[in-house]
């Protein structure tokens, strides 16, 4: 009939007599008339050459540049083995893990997913992953809300704006006022931050590095929030933590971020991954899937979705959390990653792309169309202030095949002179030279 | 499987061992300051290429996929991922787009984006969609957040309240909940699992929101009074949100626009085709009719001329819910798969699957209980053994269909039956699946009677027999740090 509907005719009869009606009409019996009016205004089936074809076409219509941007998604190398073992049916076509007994595949994934989110964060428990940075930002807001039962959350103003979005339209449907802390300098303003924190807090969520590339200092930060009892959130770009203070380092209670820099592909925004973790304390309270390990009728270890009676099936509408999945495929993608780069090479990436960062940095410095905007240090990321109109600066580098910086007053009119440009270990001294000898002519 | 093969990563990592190259780098090395820096290093295994890729094959082998064999998981529609989605979506120049790219140079990407909004459009009835939402879950939330902003700029402040029939997946009332509703419950018919009108008419009030409905229901039944339901909810005041989980019997049939449903989310996980990925990536698209477009969530592709761009939040909107423009790579494949289909295959997917099931289910009632004896849709359930005086579960007859390399249908949902066992085969299976199913399901029953031992006991043949899935929960041991210091 179809390549992807085996039915002959014969089938067809021998099944309808089986049921009892004499033709598949016969199925929709119940269906209003006056509801089957349905021609559809759609393409036609499409052969696969022409298919291919039309996705040639597609593909032309893309013009893949080389960035010099981040704003949460990063051009890091993805090793050639994790597309090749993600693809495997057993992992790609399988679908939560319900039925353990026949899934330890992808619930051991999870498990190791899990141990090395908690190697990077040193937080104590992680879950299976959500579905991008943001979004498990938000979870993380209604979480604290959640745990200490007030409906207010404070938000650095040095937050991807983006997240902050998500975090404030997640918020005001539930009724949870979010407050934004000042920003100073470049980082959180902390004497702000003590202004507006109070007993009605809930939790205060910050990023680091924050959206300008700065690493901040959170210096006293726990025990402000602790004197409240408020909760401290930190959405964390995990692939620097192979260099950076942990969140647990810094006291923090819930672990968030977006883990796409830990081998996934740009792919225009997703399927990216949000991780989250927290401490033992809060792991009853955390939503989503936690993979934990327990023994079979033979005493063989094995793994096994548990905590299940935090979830949405169970709780129904007393779940802090309608999670239902987890980002599964990714989670794989990222443990892959970290399997296949190890150790060393997770922290050599990020070393790369910490010295080519600070020496694209140093070197547009040296223009005199470009100064320091905030004397503060970064990692793979960092704003410079300029005298160059931004649009101008992308077009430049547009003509040469690049993505360049963001520029601040995409989210911020008054920050227009502001841009951020990301380095990571894909971009090379040739690329980074052309660059500035680009921006250099303008 | 050797011991060996039955190892996590971590057990085995060799100090020094490495499966990456880097480039050389001609930049000299920058020092970070140490007060900002961790005070350990992170314990990632140190293992060769060769062995993550054995140690992944390995892990693979433990998970049954739809490759391998019949996965009928009701509600969850495991259909075949076409090869063909794969190919196309994988090409580089979707992969490695910066998603700040400037619109000019992603139109290829973009038009895929706007295409399939317009094709869903088209299949659900309704008039716009985002395809930003990353799931179905996401969807309802997503879709209740458009409720809420819809009354709230009519400044109608008091319909607080979301109705959920109790045979609903429990993800609808946790969405009706962290959107922010209170959740009322109405009972389901008990003939047939509809929604029961009486009692309806009974909860509908002006604090009523919406209603959120499955159709088919999840017992796989046509909510034939739909047309009357939406009448009811709509004199009320209220809006009606549609799950998608169920639209694929209705493709090409019935538009759920045309029911009356307001607001819908579509599984392209489900209904086109994209892979499960062991329970994400999915996408879950939300449509709206033309009153609430301007209430859809941030930002929006739209076309201008031959041009496709993308439109920063409007004033109606109800924001920001994913940073960037959702799960593009599967849309990709969705897309692909819209394509291959067309319009010539809507109706015969709808067909097909329903066939499936009435056929599975016809040719198994004589020995499972069929609590709803009528024509299903594409899923229907069955509540246990029809012999109930036999002494075993649901969960004994899903463990043993394992040893036949068959996935179990889903178990104990909905919750309007004790031992609900939900079948959902799909177009895509043969006439031999179906009758191989049917031959296991028969020597299972069989089995019940003459040894429900061999049912308890079961699985045999799979990587791990039955699990005490309680004592996880009692000591939970969540990563590799923990199993070491136990």
């Amino acid at each position: 009939m179809f390549k992807y509907l085996p039915h002959t005719y014969q089938d067809i009869d021998e099944m309808l007599k089986t049921i009892g009606v004499d033709s598949i009409d016969d199925l929709f019996a119940e269906i209003p008339d006056e509801l089957k009016q349905c021609e559809l205004d759609l393409p036609s089936s499409h052969s696969e050459m022409e298919l291919r074809e039309h996705f040639k076409k597609l593909a032309g219509m893309n013009e893949p540049l080389i960035p010099f941007m981040g704003a949460g998604a990063y051009d890091h190398y993805t090793p050639s083995i994790i597309p090749y073992l993600t693809e495997r049916q057993e992992f790609m076509t399988a679908y939560t893990p319900y039925q353990p007994e026949v899934s330890q595949g992808t619930l051991q994934y999870i498990f190791e997913y899990q141990s090395m989110i908690c190697q990077l964060t040193g937080m104590h428990v992680s879950n299976a992953s959500m579905y991008d940075g943001a979004t498990a930002t938000a979870e993380a807001m209604f979480m604290a809300a959640g745990v200490r039962k007030k409906n207010r959350v404070l938000i650095s103003a040095t937050v991807n704006p983006n997240v902050i979005e998500v975090v404030k339209t997640y918020a005001h449907y539930r009724g949870i006022e979010i407050v934004v802390v000042d920003e100073k300098d470049g980082a959180t303003d902390f004497a702000d931050l003590k202004d507006k924190l109070d007993g009605e807090t809930a939790g205060m969520i910050v990023q680091n590095p924050n959206v300008y590339g700065v690493i901040e200092d959170f210096e006293g930060y726990s025990d402000a929030l602790k004197e409240h009892k408020a909760l401290f959130i930190m959405n964390h770009d995990p692939s620097t933590l192979t260099h950076l203070k942990t969140p647990a380092e810094h006291g923090v209670d819930i672990a968030v971020g977006e883990a796409q820099s830990l081998g996934v592909p740009l792919s225009y925004g997703g399927p990216y991954i949000g991780y989250m973790a927290t401490t033992k304390k809060l792991m009853r309270k955390m939503p989503g899937r936690i993979c934990g390990v327990t023994e079979d009728a033979d005493g063989k270890r094995a793994f096994v979705l548990t905590l299940q009676a935090r979830e949405q099936h169970i709780r129904r509408e007393k779940a802090n959390s309608n999670i239902c999945s987890n980002q599964s495929l990714m989670a794989l993608f990222v443990t892959i990653y970290m399997a296949t780069m190890g150790k060393k090479g997770v922290y050599e990436a990020q070393q790369i792309s910490y010295n080519h960062a600070h020496y694209l940095h140093d070197m547009l410095l040296k223009l005199p169309q470009f100064e320091q905007a905030f004397d503060k240090p970064f990692f793979k990321e960092f704003t410079l202030k300029t005298t160059l109109d931004p649009e101008k600066i992308n077009r430049a580098l547009r003509e040469k095949g690049y993505l360049g910086p963001l520029s601040q007053g995409r989210f911020d009119e008054n920050k227009k002179d502001l841009v951020t440009f990301a380095v990571t270990e894909k971009r090379t001294k040739e690329q980074m030279d052309e660059l500035i000898r680009t921006l250099g002519e303008l | 499987m050797s011991v060996y093969y039955g190892q996590l990563i971590f057990e085995k990592s060799q100090e020094g061992r490495k499966g990456y190259t880097l480039p050389k780098s001609p930049i000299k090395e920058y020092e970070l300051e140490d007060k900002y820096k961790r005070g350990d290093c992170p314990q990632l295994p140190e293992v060769s290429e060769f062995d993550v890729v054995r140690h992944y094959t390995n892990v693979s082998f433990k998970n049954h996929g739809i490759e391998k064999g019949f996965y009928p998981l009701g509600s969850c529609t495991m259909k075949y991922n076409p090869k063909i989605n794969l190919e196309v979506s994988s090409h580089e120049n979707f992969t490695s787009l910066h998603p700040y790219q400037p619109v000019e140079t992603v139109q290829g990407v973009l038009k895929i984006y706007y295409e399939t909004q317009k094709m869903l459009s088209e299949i659900s009835g309704l008039s716009k969609y985002s395809l930003n939402p990353f799931a179905g879950a996401h969807g309802e939330h997503v879709g209740l957040m458009i409720i809420k902003a819809y009354h709230e700029s009519r400044g109608d402040h008091k319909r607080k309240k979301i109705i959920v029939p109790d045979s609903a997946h429990g993800t609808n009332p946790a969405s009706a909940s962290v959107a922010g509703f209170e959740v009322v419950e109405v009972k389901s018919n008990e003939s047939d699992g509809t929604v029961n009108i009486p009692d309806l008419k009974e909860v509908l009030s002006d604090e009523i929101a919406g209603i959120m409905l499955t159709n088919p229901n999840t017992i796989g039944m046509f909510e034939k009074d739909i047309l009357e339901i939406s009448k009811l909810v709509h004199e009320a005041g209220g809006l009606l949100y549609y799950d998608g989980a169920n639209l694929n019997p209705l493709l090409g049939v019935a538009r759920p626009g045309d029911m009356g449903f307001d607001i819908t989310h579509i599984n392209l996980h489900k209904t086109f085709s994209t892979p499960h990925g062991g329970g994400g990536p999915g996408s879950g698209p939300v449509g709206v009719t033309k009153e609430l477009e301007p209430f859809l969530p941030a930002p929006v592709v739209r076309k201008a001329g031959d041009l496709y761009l993308i439109d920063g939040k409007g004033k109606n909107s109800i924001g920001q819910i994913s940073h960037f423009l959702g799960n593009i790579g599967v849309v990709i494949k969705a897309y692909a798969y819209l394509l291959t289909n067309g319009k010539e295959r809507m109706k015969e997917i709808a067909k097909m699957s329903t066939l499936n099931a009435n056929y599975v289910k016809d040719a198994l009632k004589d020995v499972y209980k069929l609590p709803v004896d009528k024509i299903c849709k594409h899923e229907f359930v069955f509540d246990g053994l029809k012999d109930e005086s036999i002494d075993v579960r649901t969960l004994d007859i899903a463990k043993r269909l394992l040893d036949f390399d068959i996935h179990p249908p889903t178990v104990y949902f909905p919750l309007l039956f004790k031992e609900t066992m939900m079948v959902e085969p799909t177009e895509n299976e043969s006439k031999q699946t179906l009758d191989a199913f049917i031959d296991a399901m028969k020597k299972v029953a069989k089995e019940a009677k003459e040894d429900p031992d061999i049912l308890k006991n079961a699985p045999y043949t799979t990587p791990v027999r039955r699990l005490d899935e309680a004592r996880a929960a009692r000591k939970p041991i969540v990563k590799y740090k923990d199993l070491l210091e136990e």
